[in-house]
């Protein structure tokens, strides 16, 4: 039985341009789909056409058990969204914009009224509830467009880039939020660039490129797919890296990959965290002074850059970072993309 | 905000009614919040009002004693003649209103959000104009009492009078359906304010709005007889009795039926551009 969000070769092009090119998905009731891609992948065009504002060109979807082109209307009493923007009338209080939109999903008055209320609670609008929007931070704004895409407590929400935008606070708030609702039953789709927040919140990970699924799995296994841990050491003197590469090959399972202007070192190995105590007494005993060593575990990142040959963010981001040295090209991105992450955390 | 959670039942939203009452529901719905939003930025609603009252100060007062209107030169007869024109004119500024509402919403994903919610299809348009009909019915209240005050006067029955302000309305309400295809269409609200007023100030001037057309060469005259809006401002001349007694009689059709040709004009603009807004609407992208 499908899920409760269902798509099947869903193609859309825009001219030259084949946003969506065959894109199967199959969301679980009560399940979190992450939707993760750059800008421009075909994300957005996913999501348009499962909410009925995008006729594809070809393929066919279902949503909550109905068909998203033959039955567009019953399809929409049954989804929330959340866009991009927040989109909300900002010259309307909090509390007139839910109301106005319980109205348009067909609720009597009395009860949008009501409903209204109920999700400015929620929400911790309360006490702006009728001030205008305008006046609203945009953090707030991001919650008031989320409680109009909940005011009829949709079995099925698709939030596109919920969190870009938001401060640290406020996306964990979010996130807090989005958990309780599918703790609630809700089915979501989720898109978003961070690869932390699809780590974080989706049961299930889509890699779409170019209109494409590349890659499913949970986190997990999509990391699993990039390989495993990998040893990370930072020593202090620029003299000590030939000896600690030396020492680094002995307990690796694969190339040492060398950066000389950060004096650092990366090879992947097995055997976790005793492994890493091992390098540590190894490399003291040499007397070879660290700055920093680790663990890592793959990032979705990683990941993503080992699916496409490119860097989930825009390129300029990694711009910084000098040519390694000693390493083959894949892996040589794969940690650009993660010094990347670091920065974005 | 994990304070309370909310029921695990999950509701899908009430089965629309479907038809013209959930129609009717929505536009109203939508109207209402653009009527709010139009109180909340009186400045839209004063310079709406200013313009007008500007024509008509300068109109009468500059033009007023050199323009001859049934072979009378009087400024006060000019002032009678050149209202109608100047009501009409106002009515279609309208135009540019529901444009820029419009492409703002689609600019801020407005539409969006009411385009993925169970409502009617032609409400958010619909609720649009019955908006912007509203405060142009304020518009021209204000208009028609600053006119009466510079000695602007109507020689026939009431019901004449309100029947001339209902045909000027009409023909607004029948231009705002034009701002909202403008507004659907281009990408941004400042593109739909100019790009919904351009194109008034050839159709608003080779009329009889502010000058027989009898004068024009014979081509422009021809465009200015069969111009919808001259429809309607030679139907309210003839229903508030500001026709000047010497003023020729028309040879043109709508001129001669100008009530009639004022309703089919309207009509066949509501029609033709609601259809192709709605649909416009159906498939709009941000």
């Amino acid at each position: 039985m499908p899920g409760a969000i269902y798509a099947e070769g869903l193609v859309k092009t825009f001219g030259d341009v084949r946003a969506l090119d065959g894109v199967d998905l199959d969301v679980p009731e009560a399940t979190v789909l992450g939707l993760l891609g750059p800008n421009g992948a075909g994300k957005t065009t996913a999501v348009r056409v499962l909410t009925t504002l995008l006729r594809p060109d070809s393929g066919r979807a279902v949503v909550a058990g109905i068909d998203v082109l033959k039955h567009p209307n019953e399809v929409r009493r049954s989804i929330g969204l959340s866009g991009q923007f927040a989109a909300v009338d900002e010259y309307l209080t909090g509390r007139e914009n839910l109301q106005m939109v319980g109205q348009l999903y067909q609720m009597s008055s009395k009860a949008a009224k009501a409903r209204a209320a109920e999700l400015l609670e929620r929400f911790h609008l309360a006490d702006a509830a009728d001030r205008t929007a305008k006046t609203y931070s945009g953090g707030m704004r991001r919650r008031l467009d989320l409680a109009a895409a909940l005011v009829v407590r949709p079995p099925v929400m698709f939030m596109d880039e919920p969190t870009t935008g938001l401060d640290p606070r406020n996306r964990q708030q979010l996130w807090d939020v989005i958990q309780e609702l599918v703790a609630g039953g809700t089915t979501l789709l989720l898109t978003t660039q961070y690869l932390e927040e699809a780590d974080h919140l989706a049961h299930d990970i889509c890699v779409v490129d170019h209109g494409k699924v590349i890659a499913r799995g949970t986190s997990d296994q999509l990391k699993a797919q990039t390989g495993g841990e990998r040893v990370e050491v930072v020593v202090h003197e620029r003299d000590h890296m030939a000896e600690a590469r030396t020492v680094l090959a002995g307990f690796g399972k694969g190339e040492t990959t060398v950066e000389e202007h950060t004096r650092k070192l990366t090879v992947p190995v097995t055997g976790g965290a005793k492994l890493l105590a091992e390098v540590i007494r190894e490399l003291d005993g040499r007397g070879i002074e660290i700055d920093d060593i680790g663990l890592r575990r793959p990032t979705l990142d990683d990941v993503f850059i080992s699916l496409t040959g490119h860097a989930a963010q825009p390129a300029d981001a990694a711009a910084g970072d000098a040519p390694p040295t000693g390493a083959e090209p894949a892996d040589a991105k794969g940690r650009k993309g993660q010094a990347r992450k670091e920065a974005v955390k | 905000m994990s304070a309370t959670t909310s029921p695990a039942p999950q509701l899908a939203a009430p089965r629309p009614r479907g038809g013209i009452v959930q129609s009717a529901k929505d536009s109203l719905v939508i109207a209402k919040r653009n009527l709010i939003r139009m109180s909340r930025i009186p400045e839209m609603i004063i310079f709406g009002v200013i313009q007008p009252v500007m024509f008509v100060v300068l109109f009468s007062y500059v033009f007023g004693g050199s323009i001859s209107v049934g072979g009378s030169t009087s400024p006060a007869a000019y002032r009678e003649f050149l209202m109608a024109g100047i009501f009409a004119q106002t009515v279609t500024f309208a135009t540019a209103g529901a444009g820029a509402g419009i492409a703002d919403d689609m600019h801020k994903g407005l539409i969006d959000r009411f385009r993925s919610l169970p409502m009617a299809r032609g409400a958010v348009l619909t609720g649009r104009t019955l908006a912007d009909l509203v405060q142009t019915t304020l518009t021209v209240i204000v208009l028609a009492v600053v006119a009466l005050i510079v000695g602007w006067r109507t020689h026939e029955n009431l019901g004449k009078v309100l029947a001339g302000f209902g045909l000027l309305l009409l023909l607004g309400y029948a231009f705002s359906w034009i701002g909202a295809l403008i507004g659907l269409s281009v990408r941004t609200p400042e593109a739909a304010t100019s790009g919904g007023l351009i194109w008034l100030f050839p159709l608003t001037f080779i009329s009889n709005a502010f000058v027989p057309s009898d004068n024009m060469p014979a081509f422009l005259r021809h465009i200015a007889e069969w111009n919808p809006f001259s429809a309607t401002v030679q139907a309210a001349r003839e229903l508030f009795g500001n026709l000047p007694p010497g003023y020729p009689e028309p040879t043109a059709w709508p001129m001669q039926h100008a009530v009639l040709a004022s309703v089919l004009w309207s009509v066949l603009i509501i029609m033709a551009f609601r259809t192709f807004a709605v649909r416009k609407y159906r498939s709009a992208t941000a």
